[in-house]
């Protein structure tokens, strides 16, 4: 303050004017996201009653009851696994996926246009379409694999899958990979660009065979496409919500509940603990964002 | 370049006769070969993989009713009775929500971030690279870790069931695309080419509208376009800011059709092609520019 004002007024106007061109972006980032932030923690520390009435301070207790809760160990390890499954599936599933794009062949770019189509909808009405498709008497998912011969060889003539939490979370681990290979496909087919054809001649003079060129020279020129999208995958499928939402809501029981689910299904009558439960996803968050911070040189990106 | 180190498939003839017409030097004319034919063919499975769901969709949403408990991949007549059906179904105001709150958080955000944009791209001062690092930061945050929050935070404003709420509740979330994206367009642009303009007696805010703008378009229309469908997309923060079916936007009022006892499938369907055809149409406008501005700040 006091350093502020004792600059002559040419040069405070000259610190003060970035303000007129960011201070509307730096107000809006204050009021729609940094205000929930203070927000959450606020509620986090109260108690409130069932039917949203706030009975005074709640202290740590909101915090203790989450962590004595039952389902809270389970859900924070099978949000591990939504997380460590989802992004791990995807990027296999990319690679191969973004390899095979990056060949030539007539209509690539019409192939490559089909692949938009998850990324470009609504991962909410996605979520309700394979719900549509795994119905069990009616799904056309359920059709194919009984058409196919698969559905008896699984061991079971019924095919509520989600309606048993083991195979229903399998499903929305593969509708969560299903949404989230064309973004990361993009990523790997941008980072593919970059790789000068000349590498490749070297290689093919040099006599190495396809999967080798591919191990030794592709992959770790990949790298930086691999670590972005990875790093953004991991972001977006620990917040994932609609799929598991439109799917199962995270029934039977908890059993298919990941930790941002569970938040939101906490809110409609314990929203102390639901505060809690997001303070504690925060925490994970703001620890991916450092990490990401770490690997990225966003600081040479942006000079 | 990639042209020259895989074999030319069926479209080598018009290929190569473009490259004639352009004088680059082209590998000989081959009929497709056998490898070409195999990965053009696991490409387009792998193309309608990732199709077929929304096909699947349409098909739903086409079946007349009394057709939904059959068992069978097609309907055997088509209902497009449905489409018209599904207006008495109050979906009409879940529409107007959806276009209401997309078309304002877009205008808001190009509102907000190209000043920012141009700022940062032009200028070295001091508190940039803070700036910078607060919008990345926040384009890492997503409304879903903060819906408990952003809930607290509209209820003491009076806001719930308010459009203006998700207005900017998305346009705060999803400005930082737009950031990076204006950025990178506008630091392309040769300091020059603005000069030249204020020499011939344009003012600055006649220059950014006569030189710079114009030259940043498809920036602009990209960040139009990735702002509008993700605030059309968006589904937990609506879910939890509306509480009256005629003020939720599409993604949240469709989930009216799935009552505790039966879901109108054929009507919910119905909803969700309109919703999603145009938003696949947008995104393959801006497709290859999507990636820069989401991987901003962090490859290269």
């Amino acid at each position: 303050m006091s350093s502020l004002s004792n600059l002559p007024p040419r040069r405070l106007g000259r610190a003060a004017a970035p303000l007129g061109w960011l201070g509307p972006a730096i107000a809006l980032i204050g009021f729609a996201v940094l205000w929930p932030v203070y927000e959450m923690f606020r509620i986090s520390f109260q108690h409130y009653s069932p039917d949203g009435f706030l009975l005074g301070s709640a202290g740590f207790r909101n915090y203790t009851k989450l962590f004595q809760d039952p389902n809270f160990g389970p859900i924070m390890l099978r949000s591990l696994l939504w997380v460590g499954a989802v992004v791990g599936l995807t990027m296999l599933v990319s690679l191969g996926v973004a390899q095979l794009f990056n060949q030539r062949f007539p209509g690539r770019r019409v192939a490559r246009w089909a692949l938009i189509a998850p990324w470009a909808a609504s991962v909410m009405m996605t979520a309700i379409i394979f719900r549509w498709m795994l119905d069990p008497n009616t799904g056309a998912l359920n059709l194919l694999l009984r058409d196919l011969g698969l559905l008896s060889k699984l061991g079971t003539s019924q095919a509520d899958w989600l309606g048993r939490p083991d195979a229903a979370f399998a499903w929305m681990i593969a509708v969560a990979v299903f949404v989230s290979v064309p973004f990361s496909t993009y990523t790997i087919l941008a980072g593919l660009q970059t790789v000068p054809a000349e590498v490749y001649e070297a290689a093919e003079i040099d006599g190495a065979s396809p999967s080798r060129t591919y191990l030794a020279v592709t992959l770790p020129l990949l790298r930086p496409a691999i670590l972005v999208a990875t790093l953004i995958n991991v972001m977006n499928v620990f917040n994932s919500f609609p799929i598991i939402w439109e799917m199962t809501r995270g029934g039977p029981g908890y059993e298919t509940n990941t930790s941002t689910v569970y938040m939101f299904n906490l809110k409609q009558n314990f929203i102390g603990q639901s505060a809690s439960m997001s303070v504690v996803n925060f925490a994970v968050i703001v620890a991916m964002v450092l990490v990401f911070l770490r690997v990225s040189n966003w600081k040479k990106e942006v000079a | 370049m990639a042209a020259t180190s895989a074999p030319a498939p069926a479209a080598a003839r018009t290929a190569a006769a473009a490259a004639a017409r352009t004088g680059r030097p082209r590998a000989r004319r081959n009929p497709p070969r056998p490898r070409t034919m195999i990965i053009a063919a696991a490409a387009y499975v792998v193309a309608l993989i990732f199709l077929l769901p929304y096909v699947e969709m349409a098909l739903t949403a086409l079946r007349p009713p009394r057709e939904l408990l059959d068992a069978g991949y097609l309907p055997r007549h088509y209902a497009w009775s449905n489409f018209s059906s599904l207006w008495s179904t109050g979906i009409g105001s879940n529409l107007r929500v959806s276009l209401t709150v997309a078309g304002g958080a877009t205008a808001l955000v190009l509102l907000v971030a190209t000043p920012a944009a141009y700022y940062t791209a032009r200028r070295r001062f001091r508190g940039r690279t803070a700036f910078l690092l607060l919008v990345l930061v926040t384009q890492m945050f997503q409304p879903t870790a903060l819906v408990v929050g952003i809930f607290g935070q509209f209820n003491q404003l009076g806001m719930i069931d308010d459009p203006t709420a998700l207005i900017l509740v998305n346009a705060g979330f999803n400005m930082a695309f737009a950031i990076w994206i204006l950025n990178a367009y506008f630091g392309a642009i040769p300091r020059e080419l603005e000069e030249a303009a204020l020499v011939d007696g344009c003012t600055r805010l006649g220059a950014m509208f006569r030189v710079i703008i114009p030259l940043a378009l498809p920036g602009i229309v990209t960040a139009l376009i990735f702002t509008f469908i993700a605030a059309w997309n968006e589904f937990i923060v609506a879910l939890t800011l509306t509480s009256t079916p005629a003020n939720e936007p599409l993604t949240v009022g469709l989930n009216n059709f799935i009552g505790a006892y039966s879901v109108d499938w054929q009507h919910l369907f119905a909803g969700s092609v309109i919703a999603t055809i145009p938003v696949i149409v947008l995104f393959a406008l801006i497709e290859r520019k999507v990636v820069s501005g989401l991987t901003a700040g962090s490859v290269k």
